[in-house]
């Protein structure tokens, strides 16, 4: 049997059993669902009145709140995926599935990419979902911009991803997890330009403002924003691609069988 | 019995299933393999004896490839698991301690999934499936959800997708564990009988009633092994759990 068609079954296979898992977890597909709808049906509502938005690329007339989080909030999916992908992996980690897949007869740089991909995929599929359910509310946009904005998704979302897997390979504890989560999504969402743009807050702190750009989660909904309007932002893209490399580089280190501490009990 | 140190200039044989050499390994401060040395030929029936805390789990994560150890060499049918990883693990089964089962997933789902990762062309694959469970005796279960099943029969799904890519050596981890006597019994008798097909199998465990005089045992003590050799011959007139204290000052569980 070839190589290629080893990869080719092992990584369609690595990626329907994401997919069964997500969708077999009705709960978790909910959760995933009313997280940005609240933030859009609710906190845009109310949040609209006090900011107030001038004309900013990509967009060329005035734009509603809503209009202006909606990438932010499918950035925000994606970060809240890739992180629970990863909470997923250190749970496989501890109850030994994790293991029965890096035993596999394949390079394990290859096995982790197949499991990012499959990640990306469950995130992906859930941000157009909710695109579908603002379409309906009325926040709509080109069908060409869905469409363009696709590759932007994956890009962010491999490189959410990757955040999440080094994440993993780094903590080693289940319970740890949880506190990388409140130190790394909610920093990362608000530390960004997914709520208010990056001139509003430079107003308030230019220190805060700095980081925000330096934040790759900033690049990601960037990304997103202007493949929405069929735009594309160079340095987003740079940003998103470097971080996913970074990111990417440091998980497969972290899951190096060197690297890698399997709890010895016997 | 064939199996025995190996000599320094040992060349890992294709006749062995697995050679594995001056292994060293520590977590931190702590020794967890030190100087393991061992081969294992093909078609037999090896316990790897130890307590708690002697360093089998270790050693099969080094031999499934989990952990690099920074000393020695593990070849696995010939293969060298440092230098060929993806050929070694090829030729591996592994059962872990823990399930490592979709319990949402069909019976089916669960071996389709494992055969993909080893390559396994689908119709092949399907072939093997349905075969694996009629010899497993459910046949007519493979649609069912894994969690629908008893823990003797997870177990037993385990082992035979273990083997569905029919691999020349099978490693369990302590693959007994919270089972009852009987499925216990039976597991055991099932997999001593898989080495007449040739199959090497390494077996750790911690209880005595698990082996037979006529198997191989290596006894892994404080990451050392204390002793190597057929199992009646080492433990001579004595029982082994008797003689497992004698030579450990530890215990071992009679059943």
């Amino acid at each position: 049997m070839s190589g290629l068609s080893h990869l080719a079954r092992a990584s369609r296979a690595i990626l329907w059993r994401e997919l069964m898992r997500f969708l077999l977890q009705r709960e978790r597909f909910l959760a995933a669902l009313v997280r940005p709808l609240v933030w859009l049906f609710v906190f845009a509502s109310g949040f609209r009145a006090a900011l107030g938005l001038s004309i900013i690329p990509p967009y060329q007339t005035y734009i509603s709140y809503e209009t202006y989080i909606l990438p932010g909030l499918c950035g925000m999916i994606l970060l809240f995926s890739g992180m629970q992908s990863s909470l997923s992996l250190v749970h496989e980690r501890e109850n030994g599935a994790m293991r029965l897949m890096l035993t596999a007869p394949l390079p394990r740089w290859f096995l982790l990419m197949a499991k990012l991909a499959a990640s990306a995929l469950v995130g992906i599929l859930q941000v157009f979902v909710f695109l579908a359910i603002a379409y309906t509310y009325g926040i709509k946009l080109k069908i060409s911009g869905y469409a363009l904005a696709l590759p932007a998704l994956i890009l962010a979302a491999l490189m959410l991803g990757a955040l999440g897997l080094f994440l993993s390979a780094s903590v080693r504890r289940l319970e740890n997890f949880a506190g990388v989560m409140n130190f790394v999504i909610f920093p990362m969402f608000f530390c960004s330009s997914a709520l208010y743009p990056i001139w509003k807050m430079q107003e308030s702190s230019p220190l805060l403002a700095q980081i925000c750009r330096l934040n790759p989660f900033t690049h990601a909904v960037e990304l997103v924003r202007f493949a929405l309007y069929g735009q594309s932002s160079l340095p987003a893209l740079l940003w998103c691609l470097g971080s996913f490399g970074v990111f990417f580089a440091l998980a497969i280190r972290g899951y190096e069988p060197a690297q890698t501490r399997v709890p010895a009990k016997g | 019995m064939g199996r025995s140190r190996a000599p320094d200039a040992l060349i890992p044989a294709m006749t062995e299933a697995l050679c594995v050499k001056n292994l060293s390994h520590s977590w931190g401060a702590k020794r967890a393999l030190d100087e393991v040395t061992f081969t294992l030929p093909r078609g037999s029936f090896c316990a790897l004896l130890g307590q708690n805390g002697a360093g089998k789990s270790t050693l099969i994560s080094v031999l499934t490839g989990l952990i690099r150890p920074p000393r020695g060499a593990v070849h696995v049918a010939g293969h060298d698991m440092a230098r060929a990883p993806t050929a070694a693990l090829g030729k591996i089964g592994v059962v872990f301690q823990q399930p490592t089962l979709d319990l949402d997933l069909s019976v089916q789902a669960n071996l389709r999934y494992f055969a993909a990762l080893h390559g396994i062309p689908r119709r092949i694959a399907d072939d093997r499936i349905v075969e694996a469970l009629g010899r497993l005796g459910m046949a007519e279960r493979g649609h069912e959800r894994l969690r629908s099943l008893n823990g003797g029969h997870r177990r037993r799904m385990e082992i035979a997708r273990a083997l569905l890519h029919r691999p020349d050596l099978l490693i369990l981890d302590e693959p007994t564990v919270g089972l009852d006597a009987g499925t216990r019994a039976a597991i055991t008798e099932h997999v001593h009988a898989l080495t007449k097909t040739g199959l090497s199998v390494l077996w750790a465990t911690h209880l005595s009633d698990e082996i037979r005089p006529d198997d191989a045992v290596i006894l892994l003590d404080k990451g050392r092994i204390r002793a190597d050799g057929e199992a009646r011959t080492l433990s001579g007139l004595e029982d082994i759990p008797v003689w497992f204290k004698r030579v450990t000052g530890g215990s071992l569980c009679p059943a």
